[in-house]
């Protein structure tokens, strides 16, 4: 028995700011003090307030430090763990009131979220099978093998109205019971889960997957005795080394417990798990690119129908669910249908995990209930915007989806309303922006990405979305024309109308719903040629005030293209023919004496 | 950025013989190229076009399918590495946070543009999507180094870790 146990965030995100140090420390510390037989350090996945990180949180008191630095180790060790006395100067400042430790699960940031899909992260021990299983891992694979028919775990996926977390919400009890039955007398089937999130700011499923592997895994097991499949594939960006190690540790633990490979529970029933890295390619998120991939070949997409729970991965029939789809389904299981229905809104059930980001200073994972309103996710739980700035729109759906403006920010959050108001859910990733940036600078920089990722099988998506971001190009150097809004909206329904798959579908749509919502930017680039927000450097002109300017010179030092002159003591002046708006000689500038505009 | 590498390549026979050793061991898998792909570039640190030919000769597929899978994937090189691989995440996160400020500065300071590596073959930029690590952003990484919260004045205390 120990009498504390300490948890440190060994997520990505914690990782990146040094949490592995922390542990080395920690380690070192507590061994100094002969507390080794007392206390037990243990790394776990994301605590989801990764704006905060290093996370380290002590239990049974459950008191949260944040943003430890390798200094503060000794005095959390002497005082908390030795002395019974938290640090109070390192506790999560919302939860600390005066010396008295706030439940970290009543702080804004935690009070409105219901955790299902990340509730083994930050508690237990990733790399541990066993802590998994004292958390009722297994339990669910176990009851459905036991005491449940194919049928039954499918009629219980459709009951809880569960649909893909993926982006498009596919109901995923339909989609089982379709490769269940489509091919009554198919030979062999297979279950892939699609880990590739491709999405540029979403990190849902790499916290699923770095804080709690075996939900997937057990996930997946279960989703092979539905539709009859013996064999599943994890599809992993290469670009997760820590869920792809996490990921291996834990199919060889499933393994040689027998909870994956032959016969399991000696139940008969076989199934086992390999992985695939994922080399980089956004379309790769569409099912069929995917399933293409995983067979050896370039990641492209083709027509459907067959879907692929007709002729899926090497012509069989196969699934293909998101991460955070699998880390619902074995509490759907335990906890019933009715349970999962009872959360959400009428056609969105369960909850959705949120990777919030941008401007915004909870930066983090945060799970909600579907229905949750924007405002709420921003303004509370988001914590509102840094340094009193104004909110401007919110991005949710990655690059297939749209920015969502303040008029908008009541709406309840699920499937259908987001589509409703021009954006999608998407996989998850949530980027607010301020009055600082430029929605069509932000427009442009998702066709980029669309442009670079396209796989170029398809005419309309491969040469419509080049076409798309020359024009955005165009408009944010000045030279666009009144006519070109209205030739890109066409194009827009063009490239929506006419691709072949998702991502050429979607591709159009960051601009439709920028041009929807923030018209009035789009008009300011084209008519008056000035960016509002100060983002487009064609538009900028940087002058000095010579009011303010005290002639010290700094800025004539630090332009990097001579562009500044001026004797000392007097004004200086830009010449506006070498600038290049790099903006280093604002950051220089003591008094404020350079403006952009 | 161009397809097949200026730069001489300067295999050695030890990578050689690692190289054979990961395609007898896999080429037998079905979908195998895309590992054996994956563990080449491991080795050789990119996949200039020698490589690809003696991975097409150990495995029978046809060059043309190596060289389009290599091409299509953006995790794959064929253009070789600096010592400091310098990668700026360009994901929105990032982005809306001025990320691409920073990727601009840092391709002016080396005077090299995305993709390139600067010619004493120190070190080489590029911008990668989402690292995942948003609550730091803008962020960036050198090799394995991760810096976060990052401002332009970090740019050149940056570069000036990288002495050698």
């Amino acid at each position: 028995m120990y009498r504390s146990d300490v948890l440190v965030c060994a997520g990505t995100g914690c990782t990146s700011s040094g949490s592995v140090k922390l542990l080395e420390k920690l380690k070192e510390e507590i061994a100094k003090l002969g507390l080794k037989d007392e206390v037990r350090v243990i790394e776990t996945g994301c605590f989801g307030l990764c704006a905060q990180g290093p996370i380290i949180k002590i239990y049974p008191e459950g008191s949260l430090y944040t943003r430890v630095t390798e200094n503060d180790i000794a005095e959390i060790v002497s005082e908390h763990l030795y002395k019974g006395r938290p640090v109070t100067r390192l506790l999560y400042k919302e939860a600390e009131e005066v010396n008295e430790v706030k439940p970290v699960n009543e702080t804004n940031f935690y009070k409105k979220q219901h955790r299902v899909a990340l509730r083994n992260c930050g508690l237990i021990n990733p790399e541990d099978i066993e802590e998994y299983i004292a958390s009722d891992g297994y339990q669910a694979l176990a009851k459905v093998l036991t005491e449940m028919t194919p049928e039954g775990v499918i009629d219980t996926m459709l009951a809880s109205g569960l649909r893909g977390r993926g982006g498009a919400g596919f109901p995923t009890g339909q989609k089982w019971k379709l490769a269940r039955t489509i091919v009554p007398d198919a030979d062999q089937k297979y279950v892939c889960c699609n880990a590739d999130e491709g999405d540029p700011g979403a990190f849902m499923d790499r916290s699923v997957l770095e804080g709690d592997p075996h939900v997937v895994l057990e996930a997946m097991a279960i989703a092979g005795y539905a539709i009859g499949a013996t064999q599943g594939y994890i599809y992993v960006r290469a670009e997760y080394p820590i869920a792809i190690k996490r990921l291996e540790i834990a199919i060889g633990q499933a393994r040689e417990l027998g909870l994956l490979g032959k016969n399991i529970f000696d139940t008969g029933f076989d199934f086992d798990i390999e992985l695939r890295l994922g080399s980089g390619a956004f379309v790769c998120g569409e099912e069929t690119a995917l399933m293409t991939s995983i067979e050896g070949n370039r990641g492209e997409p083709h027509p459907r129908p067959p879907f692929p729970a007709e002729k899926g991965l090497w012509g069989k029939p196969s699934i293909l669910n998101n991460v955070e789809t699998y880390a619902n389904v074995p509490r759907i299981i335990l906890n019933g249908a009715e349970w999962f229905a009872s959360m959400g809104t009428e056609k969105s059930k369960g909850t959705k995990v949120f990777a919030l980001g941008g401007k915004i200073n909870n930066t983090g994972l945060v799970e909600v209930p579907m229905g949750t309103t924007l405002r709420e996710i921003v303004e509370e739980i988001g914590g509102g915007i840094p340094k009193g700035k104004k909110f401007k729109a919110a991005q949710t759906g990655g690059p297939s989806g749209g920015c969502i403006p303040a008029e908008h920010l009541d709406v309840k959050i699920d499937y259908d309303n987001l589509i409703a108001i021009g954006s999608m859910m998407g996989s998850g990733g949530l980027i607010v922006m301020d009055e600082d940036n430029c929605m069509v600078d932000i427009a442009k920089f998702f066709l980029e990405f669309t442009v670079d990722e396209s796989c170029g099988k398809c005419t309309p998506c491969r040469v419509g979305t080049k076409r798309l971001l020359e024009m955005l190009e165009k408009i944010t150097k000045g030279k666009g024309k009144l006519e070109d809004l209205d030739k890109m909206e066409k194009l827009c329904y063009y490239i929506k109308a006419n691709s072949l798959c998702g991502l050429g579908q979607t591709a159009p749509n960051p601009v439709l719903s920028t041009l929807r919502y923030f018209k009035d930017e789009y008009l300011a680039h084209v008519v008056d040629k000035k960016c509002p927000a100060g983002v487009c450097k064609d538009l900028l002109q940087i002058t000095i005030v010579p009011e303010k300017c005290k002639g010290c010179t700094a800025c004539a030092r630090v332009c990097p293209v001579g562009a500044i002159s001026g004797e000392v003591k007097k004004a200086h002046v830009i010449d506006q023919t070498k600038c290049i708006k790099c903006g280093a000689c604002i950051e220089k500038c003591k008094f404020g004496a350079i403006i952009k505009g | 950025m161009s397809t097949i590498s200026k730069i001489p390549f300067a295999g050695t026979g030890e990578q050689e013989a690692e190289l054979k050793a990961v395609i007898d061991a896999k080429k037998d898998q079905v979908g195998c190229l895309m590992p054996i792909l994956q563990e080449a570039q491991k080795i050789y640190g990119y996949l200039p076009i020698e490589v690809q030919k003696k991975i097409a000769e150990g495995t029978g597929f046809p060059l043309e399918k190596v060289y389009g899978i290599s091409t299509f994937y953006s995790q794959f090189s064929l253009n070789p590495k600096g010592k400091y691989k310098i990668s700026v995440c360009l994901g929105t996160a990032c982005y809306v946070k001025g990320s691409g400020d920073i990727f601009d500065k840092f391709s002016q300071a080396l005077s090299i543009k995305s993709g390139e590596c600067t010619p004493d073959g120190k070190f080489s930029l590029e911008a990668c999507r989402c690292i995942g690590a948003c609550g730091l952003a803008p962020v960036l990484t050198v090799n394995d180094d991760v810096y976060g919260r990052l401002t332009l004045d970090d740019v050149p205390k940056i570069i000036a870790k990288y002495p050698e």
